[in-house]
This record gives structure tokens, sequence and C-alpha cells, in this order.
């Protein structure tokens, strides 16, 4: 066991796990976070989806081993909670946009990359940045509006 | 990490707590897992099987059915209320508990509402009689004088005079039965049904804060990875630990038959020894050659034939008519791919087994978990926590049976989760489906004769009743299960329009390929897929616009009114197809086409028009339209409804242009979303929707009916785009393009 420092949803961690853990079992097992999720282990789904140093990384595969000493990691939780909703949380309320609701955290994360980097995206640039996230239920069509509405907010 | 809310309530010799899901070690006994809620009565016949009043007058409302990701807690909620007629803010849920809530079968076939929630409300319009006479009696008026308004009883002439519910039910409860023939609030009184509530589960589903079944922990918690061989039927032979015991934090192997487990401290653990350790299996039982997979059906042992509908005399009039048309139609086989992978606790301790489960059937399973862990039913407990969304037994129940073994064989708490291949690839699987259609038309262009025949699995209407399904654990531990148990393959099988002659028959085949299982909408999608499109193909032979030669042979209002909605949504323009595109040689053609059914045939109404353009270079349709009508009588929760037929409606485009199970000769090689690809956002059509509602009818389901028109609204948009038949799901690239290429319009 080695021990690793990263900075989680701004609170510095020290934490003492094997070097080949993915980031993903660090987070929820060792951390107890409930944000990001296994969907499928293989980067093909983005269930698993935080930000590193403020970058949308797949968490599933990246072993803890290969970020950088006092990494930031955001994950859902560190975007908001109930009593402080970002304005993507607030958004897919607003919308009610979500079913099931297990793929929402790669949905929002990757939402929040997108605005992060585009302030206005077209619904053509929303579905592309989507593209690699996958959801079941067929809750598309409102992620798309509440990503918008979103984005309509942030200004 | 979130603590739910308490609510204690003082009751002699019984403590009724809501839900506290993170185990804080208040347990009611040594015996329990902390944090556990002890069993109450949970007799369909009491009123207090149902629902309990605080002291603080919050309504604790006790439900068998479960809230797979569709807002049933929130809709059961607002039925609650209403007959209660407390605010909806006031309720709290019990869902899936076996030892605090009723048996109301599985949630499943779109009948949380329509039936679970009509169980509901009778309750609740019980108890809140039974309130009212008591406050009569407090207050010394007839039960005529009094209102009540969020669970304050006053007298209608004076304001001073009320008394609250909490004050007029002590901790004994109501020690009364439900009346069945309680009257139900009317729809002109109704505060809370008709209201698009928003869902009390969303907020906390996007800050990370709810608890999935994923998320659930115990203390001393272990984690599982089942082993399971690639091919199909192939046994354990023997295997090897000793990689798999050199990793950190590996506890033990579990072996029991064929049944093969890894159990280790960590969860990152537990997935590298099961990949360290070194199995060695029997050949499998083989599989057919997928090429051949609708010839190989048809093949299968008839179990039992029927004939689900007649008029007239069919097949003689089909001898005599001036033209037939005949057309096969084929339906792939399906899986549910569900984004989170199947996952489940379990804890064995004190000869008692607690499982936090996902499944649809809290109640159904205890028996299969018996089944497969020896324990009596009575020492098994099934707490229902949410799991990803699952559309009809998924792995759900297999990953719960594996949590429930191994917790008994080792005595230990253990997390099972289940690998995305395990989810993908060992799920059980939609039955693949073919019909044969024939149709007579006589010299005027009118129908006269219409006959099809269903290739269905064998089915077993076994409502209410536990179902006997071949959960992967007890077949590996050799439990005789003969049975497959697929819900209501037949229904929509009959004509959807009026004909002289009908005959419907169906082949119910025993045999199935892989272990069968529900996907949403069994049989009735594929059904109005073959029944739509055949439809389709009268009116273009007779060279009548699709949608009224609909209109015109239908005549129930309700379904004029769903194929008009959709129309109209679409600017449905009047005109046979195939349409202008059809002719040209451009490459990319576009067309509408029109699909309606009746779930069921006796309930929810559906009409859909799609919009597509097809690529003749690529094969690729793209569905860039769905317009929908729909029906369901009274709507509890308008957005609730409108939020579950565009996610069916989506859901099911993926299914129609894309997904099929694939599999060689000896193992499904569907194993990730490579290998069975869904639909991806920027595919994804708009939806639009016209929601019909009817407050004075009985209110039916909204989960499954609006989809079954889709794979026949797109295929019959994609022969008004080109002239061409596609006639076998999924609608790929390289169907569209065979069909395209040959020399006349044929099956694709």
């Amino acid at each position: 066991m080695t021990s690793y420092t990263l900075k989680v949803n701004g609170t510095e961690r020290s934490l003492d796990v094997e070097p080949d853990t993915p980031l993903l079992y660090v987070l929820r097992d060792t951390l107890g976070l409930r944000g990001p999720k296994f969907g499928c282990g293989l980067t093909q789904c983005g269930a698993c989806t935080v930000h590193v140093d403020g970058q949308e990384t797949r968490s599933c595969v990246l072993p803890i081993s290969d970020l950088a000493k006092g990494a930031a990691v955001t994950t859902l939780e560190g975007l908001g909670s109930t009593k402080n909703l970002h304005p993507l949380q607030k958004a897919f309320i607003e919308e009610q946009a979500v079913q099931c609701g297990y793929c929402v955290n790669g949905i929002i994360m990757t939402s929040a990359a997108l605005l992060a980097r585009n302030k206005n995206p077209s619904e053509a640039e929303i579905r592309e940045a989507l593209a690699g996230n996958l959801c079941r239920c067929g809750t598309h069509q409102r992620m798309i509006a509440a990503v918008q509405r979103a984005a309509r907010a942030m200004g | 990490m979130r603590i739910e809310r308490r609510d204690f309530l003082k009751a002699s010799g019984a403590l009724v707590v809501a839900f506290s899901l993170f185990g804080s070690g208040r347990g009611t006994s040594a015996a329990d897992p902390p944090g556990l809620p002890p069993p109450r009565n949970t007799d369909k016949g009491a009123v207090d099987a149902w629902l309990a009043i605080g002291r603080d007058g919050r309504v604790t409302v006790f439900t068998g059915k479960v809230d797979l990701g569709t807002g049933t807690k929130t809709a059961l909620a607002q039925m609650a209320a209403e007959e209660l007629d407390v605010a909806f803010e006031r309720i709290d849920m019990v869902m899936g508990d076996t030892a605090t809530t009723p048996d109301q079968w599985l949630t499943a076939a779109s009948l949380s509402i329509m039936v679970g929630g009509m169980e509901l409300r009778k309750a609740a319009a019980t108890a809140r009689q039974a309130l009212l006479v008591r406050a009569g009696q407090k207050l010394d008026l007839p039960v005529d004088q009094l209102t009540v308004e969020d669970g304050v009883v006053r007298a209608k002439g004076d304001a001073a005079k009320t008394v609250a519910y909490a004050d007029l039910i002590g901790p004994d409860g109501f020690r009364m039965n439900v009346d069945p023939d309680i009257q139900l609030k009317k729809p002109g009184d109704f505060r809370v049904i008709g209201k698009p509530i928003p869902r009390v589960d969303i907020p906390a589903k996007v800050t990370g804060e709810f608890l999935f079944v994923h998320d659930f922990r115990l203390p001393g918690m272990l984690h599982a990875r089942v082993i399971r061989p690639d091919e199909l039927g192939a046994r354990l032979v023997s295997f090897d630990d000793s990689a798999a015991k050199e990793i950190k934090g590996f506890v033990q192997t579990v072996r029991k038959r064929d049944f093969l487990a890894v159990v280790a401290e960590t969860e990152w653990a537990a997935i590298k020894a099961a990949r360290a350790l070194k199995v060695e299996w029997t050949a499998g039982t083989g599989l057919p050659e997928q090429k051949q997979i609708f010839e190989v059906w048809r093949k299968k042992p008839v179990a039992k034939e029927e004939v689900n509908q007649t008029a007239g005399d069919a097949p003689a009039t089909l001898a005599g008519s001036a033209r037939t048309i005949k057309a096969t139609y084929e339906f792939a086989i399906q899986t549910h791919a569900s984004i989170g992978p199947s996952c489940a606790v379990a804890d064995y301790r004190d000869g008692k087994l607690t499982v936090w489960s996902p499944t649809q059937g809290p109640h159904p399973v205890v028996h299969e978990v018996a089944g497969i862990t020896g324990l009596p039913k009575e020492a098994i407990r099934i707490i229902y926590l949410d799991g990803s969304g699952c559309y009809g037994r998924n792995g759900h129940e297999d990953a719960t049976a594996d949590a429930a073994l191994i917790a008994t064989l080792i005595g230990k708490p253990v997390r099972v989760q289940w690998m995305r291949a395990d989810e993908t690839a060992r799920s059980p699987k939609s039955p693949p489906r073919c019909a044969d259609l024939e149709a007579g038309i006589d010299a005027n262009g009118d129908v006269v004769a219409w006959a099809s025949e269903f290739h269905i699995g064998v089915n077993h209407l076994a409502v209410n009743k536990p179902l006997d399904y071949p959960l992967l654990a007890a077949l590996e531990l050799g439990l005789s299960k003969p049975e497959h148990y697929t819900g209501f393959l037949f229904r929509n099988a009959t004509a959807p329009y009026a004909f002289p002659n009908i005959r419907v028959k169906t082949y119910h085949h025993g045999e199935y390929i892989f272990r069968s299982s529900h996907l949403r909408s069994p049989g009735r999608l594929e059904n109005v897929f073959a029944n739509e499109s055949f439809v389709d193909e009268l009116a273009a032979l007779v060279k009548a616009d699709p949608a009224e030669f609909r209109l015109k042979h239908l005549s129930d209002p309700r379904g004029l009114a769903v194929l008009r909605a959709a129309m109209d949504l679409a600017g449905w323009q009047k005109r046979p197809s195939p349409g202008p595109d059809a002719g040209g040689g451009g490459s990319v053609a576009k067309g509408r086409g029109i699909a309606y059914a009746r779930y069921n045939d006796t309930n929810t109404y559906v009409a859909a028009v799609a919009e597509v353009e097809v690529d003749r270079g690529s094969g690729e349709i793209r569905v860039t339209r769905f317009c929908v009508g729909h029906d369901c009588g009274l709507m509890i929760n308008p957005d609730g409804v409108a939020n579950q037929v565009e996610g069916g409606i989506i859901q099911t485009v993926s299914r129609a242009l894309m997904e099929e199970v694939h599999f060689d000769r000896k193992r499904v090689t569907s194993v990730d979303w490579e290998t069975y690809p869904i639909l991806r956002f920027p595919a994804v059509p708009k939806v639009e929707l016209k929601l019909i509602d009817r407050p004075d009818q009985p209110p039916w389901g909204a989960g499954e009916p609006a989809l079954v028109v889709v794979p026949a609204a797109i295929g019959n948009a994609v022969y008004d785009a080109t002239g061409v038949r596609l006639r076998s799901v999924p609608f790929t690239p390289a169907k569209v393009k065979a069909a395209l290429a040959a020399p006349t319009p044929q099956r694709a």
C-alpha cells in the first residue's frame, strides 16, 4: 500500500491504497462518495466521469498512481448539493431530466466541462459533447434542454 | 453522507421507523443489522398495513411497489395524499421491504398506478373515513358537517372546532379492514392527483446524495465477484486460486457445485482476484447459428397452440379473395443493457438473511432466494434499494441470489457487483419473434380477411403468483427450474382493426434459446410491429393514405383521438405511401410513417408518427422526429407520464434501429457497449407529445404502452421514403442497403 495525496472536492485527502486502484474505487470505496458510478469499467459509457484538475476524466480505469500528487478531483458532490445547487443541477431538477438517474453523474460532469469551455453551445454541440455518454432510459431530450437552461442561467 | 429523515412513532411493542439507510448502530435487536425497521403487519386487507400516522402528523405509506426510476414513488404518494386529504409534503414512502410492506407482486406490466395505486387509494380512503367518524365523535358533530384540510378536520360552520389526524389515532393504529367498496374522490375534487409535482427522488440523484443499492455499505462488508463461464451451459470442472490468494485483501474462494465466487476485503481486490482465478470449465451446450435463429425458433417444439381471435371465416375468405398479400416479420433477441450492472448486498446472521436488492419483485423473489439458500421464507427479508433502470427482469434478481447465497455460505455481509459483461451477456434476454401475416382484398379494394400466426415463447399468465424463473445461481446449484414465465407475449397479437374475417393464432414454443425475460413491453412490441407494418402494406396496396386507412377501420373514439392527435402534431400530409422521395435517386430520402395500438387490447391508447431520413449510400436511418398521441385515462402526474413516454420512445428507437444480441455457436458475444451498441445523443430524435387527459376514466399504465408503435412507425416511414419494406428488426444499415439494392421492393 502506498499513500497518495489528492484534493477531493476541495479537501486534502491522504489515501492508503494499492497503486493500481482505479480512481473510481478510491472515490467510492475509500472515500464513500456516491457521485461517480461504475457503468462498464471500460471507458465506454461515461458513468464514472469526474474532473481532474478541471479536465473531464473517466475514473474507472485510471490508476491512482497516475495522478499527480495533490491533483484536484471534483465529483458530482463537489459541484453542488441539494442545499447549494450548481446551476446545472438546478436545471436538471427544473427540467425533470432524470429517470433512473444512474447515468446522470456522467451527463452532468461532462456538461459542466462543456459549459466551462463553451458558454453558449448550440444543440448540436451539446449532442456532440455528450456523444460519449450513454443513457438507457431515453432521457436525452430533457437532458439537452437542461444543459441549455443551465447555459442561459450561467450567462 | 446523507441520513434519511427519521420519524419515531411510539407504539405498543412496535417501533415504526422511517428508513435510516446508513446503519447507525441503533438496531432494534441484536439480531437485526443496524438501523432496520422492525417487521410490521403487512396483511393487505388491513388499513394499518398501508399507512401509519405519526404524532407529528406525518403520514408513512407502505407499499410493495417500488420505484424503478419511473417516478412511482411520487405518483403513489400523490394518490395517498389525495384520498387521505393531507398535503403531499406530509407523506413518507416506504417501498419494497418485505417485512414492512404489503405484497403487491412485482412492479411490472405498467400496473403500478392502475392496480397498485388503486389498492393504496382504497386504504387511504378507508382511513380518512374512519378518521372522520372519530372526529365526529370527538367534536360531537355528524360526519357530513365536517371537512378535512391537510390532515386537520374542521367543522363546516365553526372554524374553532378542529382536531388533527394525529390526535384522533393512537399507537394501536386503525385496527380495521380496507373497505373494497369505499368511495374514492371524484376527479372534480382532486387537489394533488393530476398535478405535475416534481419527483421527490430527482434532487438527490443530481447531487450524488441519492442512495443506490450500489452505494449501500454495511459494517464489515466484504466484496465478491462471481465467476461464470463464457460458454453457455458449461459446467465447472476445477479451479486454481493460488494466484488469486496472492492478491492483497483476498479472503476466500466460494464454491458450491457450479457456483464459483471470490471474496475480498476491497472491491478492487475482488476484481483482481476474479481475474487471477484459473478455472476449467466443460464445453458448453452450444448455441444455434445466429443467422438461422428464426428458422430454428419456428422448429422448436410447440408446447401450446391457441386461436386468440376469430371472426367469420378467414381461411375460406382468403381462398376466395380477389387479391391476397403475405408477409413475414422478425424481431431479434435483445437485452436490457442497463447502464449500471446489477448489484446486491446480503447479510446473514443468527439464521436470518437480509438482502438489499434492486429487484422489481421483493416479495416474489423471496421464494427464489429460499430455494437457492435452503433457508425458510420466513427467515428472508428483501429490502428494495434502487438499481439502474432495468426494463423488465435484467440481472437484478440474479445478483440478489448471488449475494444471498454467498452471505449464507460465509456468514459475513457481502456485496456482489456484476461486471459489464455479466450484465450485457448473462442477463436474461427477450425471446425471438416471427410472425406470418396474410390478408385478402376484394375487388373494391376492401380488406375482407386477416390471418396471422405468431411464434412466441410459451406463456403462462402468472399474475400475483411467485415467478419460477431460472436464476443463474439456481441453475448452477442444479435446482430444477423448468419453467420460463415470460409475460403476456400473446397480447396485441389480435388484429387492431375491424375486418369481417379474422383468425389470429399463436404457437407457444417451450424451449428457449436463452433464459427468457420480460424486456419492456414483452410480446406487445413485437406483435404490434408485425400488425402495424402489415396494415401499412395493405394501405399501400390499395393506394390509401395510411392514416386514413387506419381511421376508416377503427371505431373506438379514444383510438381515433390518439391517431388524430399524432397526425395533428406531425402536420400529417394526406397521401398514400410511398412518398415523393421514393422514386428519386437522391442520397437522402425523407419519409413519414404512422402506427397505432391499444395496449394489451384493453387499456392505454397510443399512436405515433415517425419522420425519417434514409441515407441511400450508407443505409443509415436517421429518425428525426416522433409525434405521439397518448391516452392512459386519468394521469396521476402528467410530467411523470411524459417522462416515461418520451423515454420509452427514445429507448425503442435504439432497439428498432440497432439492437440485436450477438452470439456464436458457443457463447454470447455481446459483452459490452461496442458489441451491443445503443443510440447515442447525436442520433436521438425530437419527441413531441400530445397527452390526452381523461380524469373521469380509470388510470392506466404509461411505462410500456407508447413504445410498442415505434418499430412499425419507423419501418412505415422508411417505406414512405424509399418504397422499401423493412420486416426484420433491427433495421441495420446492411439490411437497408440490401433492400434498396434488391430488384423489386423486398423484405429486408
